[in-house]
């Protein structure tokens, strides 16, 4: 085990871990935020650069400090090594020029987006993002095309994270989309517009951060905010069927698989709990579906707001009831 | 008991004078009274034939505005059913089809959107919230209704007609958000 500390606070973690899960150990706001890592997809991480942090002391064994600031994600601890995130002045700068790098091209089409709300370029831009643009040139458009007949994808929205990639190249058996070209003109593409079939070819919805890839049969259905997550689990040959049904009154708006706090899909029974196709897009019925419970919201985040419930059913009857 | 506030007025019995049981003086100088305000200066205003003018941040019926081409630009984001603090507002979204691009700006739209009238309590929360400088309050009156059916108002009711423009112009100066 090697020790090192994160913004003042000491953890002690196994060598080869990294800065970011170092902090996510740690847990609540040493945790640097993440667009393109994706602790459960193999190889990701290294391409957004929004996990920047600084490291005061390298190791200490050698205890100067590195120049530039570092990839947290990508980067493996070493024993006395002293990182700062929150506490670090040049850490804010840097990621607030990323997040301005991040948006040049990204469309301020929020109040369309199916992902508002839930998006984490959203969430990053609030934190570190400028209140105006500094870029005068034309962004980038293209134009939304279909992969296959349940997802869309809206190229102008994609910050190249490559998590979609993985997840087709890792859970998927056989890849039929990737990015094509290269540089500023990169996109994501199905190799000659063919459609994605395959079972698990929905997570891309899930492990997208920005609304670049969306539900189409929830597409401009509600907002997120109007519905009610609640954990649900179906019977289902295919993925272990448990999931995230999106409530509107006794409507399943949508389906999605279940998210921790970083936006990463819950393990369940010890393996990634991605959901099949037929879950995600044609289960649309209560029936179907064996409800459990409300699902933890942050109480922060916008799709908690209206609810005026907690998420305790004991503490809800005692509020309705006086009892 | 002594009293507290010093206002009690104890009743006395005593008899009128020959004057104050004429009455008429008294009533003669009730009417000079009623006499007098003939002259003042009215605190009414004979609604609907002469109007009060209006605060420029008047609140009363909203508009949902269109642009200059005449596109609406509400794009069903939810933001103002959000912000309603008396959950007045619901909407339903759909999708532009091509070849309504010169019918709404964004490409998705309220397919279907009401105010209650009766529900809303006219605090604006909604105007601030909108990101598309769509819905404004303005300085008309809500009519009255024998229907509680009538004071939902739908599209047709607020969306300002393209001939009939709803002007704001001074509103939008009071909230111009930062460029």
């Amino acid at each position: 085990m090697v020790k090192v500390i994160v913004d003042d606070i000491e953890v002690e973690v196994e060598p080869g871990t990294t800065i970011l899960n170092a902090a996510r150990k740690i847990g609540g706001e040493v945790v640097p935020p993440a667009m393109c890592y994706y602790s459960k997809l193999e190889g990701s991480g290294g391409k957004c650069r929004t996990c920047l942090v600084e490291v005061a002391a390298g190791s200490a064994a050698d205890p100067r400090p590195m120049p530039k600031l570092v990839a947290s994600c990508s980067t493996p601890v070493q024993d006395g090594m002293v990182i700062k995130n929150k506490t670090s002045e040049r850490v804010r700068e840097g990621r607030a020029a990323v997040t301005e790098f991040l948006l040049i091209n990204h469309p301020l089409d929020c109040p369309i987006c199916d992902q508002a709300g839930e998006c984490h370029l959203q969430d990053l831009g609030f934190e570190h993002g400028k209140a105006g643009t500094r870029y005068e040139e034309k962004r980038r458009t293209y134009d939304p095309i279909d992969i296959g007949d349940k997802i869309k994808l809206h190229m102008n929205r994609c910050i190249l994270c490559y998590r979609c990639v993985y997840t087709a190249n890792q859970i998927t058996d056989n890849r039929v989309h990737g990015v094509m070209h290269r540089g500023d003109h990169a996109e994501i593409s199905t190799y000659i517009e063919k459609a994605i079939d395959n079972d698990f070819s929905g997570n891309v919805i899930d492990v997208c951060p920005v609304g670049a890839l969306t539900d189409k049969t929830f597409r401009f259905k509600s907002r997120v905010w109007f519905l009610k997550p609640m954990n649900a689990s179906c019977e289902c040959t295919k993925c272990a069927g448990k999931a995230v049904v999106w409530m509107f009154g006794d409507e399943i708006a949508r389906v999605t698989g279940r998210k921790d706090q970083y936006g990463e899909i819950e393990d369940v029974d010890g393996k990634t709990g991605w959901i099949c196709n037929e879950c995600r897009f044609d289960k649309k019925d209560k029936s179907k579906w064996n409800i459990e419970g409300p699902r933890v919201i942050n109480r922060h985040s916008v799709i908690s707001q209206g609810h005026y419930l907690t998420n305790d059913p004991k503490r809800d009857a005692k509020k309705l009831t006086g009892k | 008991m002594e009293s507290l506030s010093n206002r009690k007025k104890v009743v006395s019995n005593k008899k009128m004078s020959f004057m104050e049981k004429l009455y008429l003086p008294a009533i003669i100088g009730g009417m000079w009274i009623t006499f007098k305000h003939l002259f003042r200066k009215h605190n009414t205003t004979k609604y609907p034939e002469v109007k009060r003018e209006f605060a420029t941040v008047y609140r009363g019926q909203h508009v949902l505005k269109r642009d200059e081409q005449g596109r609406e630009n509400c794009t069903a984001c939810g933001l103002c059913a959000v912000a309603c603090p008396a959950e007045a507002i619901t909407m339903t979204s759909a999708e532009r089809k091509k070849g309504e691009e010169n019918l709404y700006r964004e490409e998705k739209y309220a397919s279907m959107y009401e105010i209650n009238m009766l529900r809303c309590i006219f605090c604006g929360l909604c105007e601030e919230a909108c990101p598309k400088e769509a819905i404004f309050l303005t300085d008309r009156i809500v009519p009255t209704y024998f229907e509680r059916e009538d004071f939902i108002y739908g599209k047709e009711k607020l969306v300002e007609p393209v001939d009939q423009r709803v002007d704001i112009t001074k509103r939008q100066l009071t909230g111009k958000r930062p460029a």
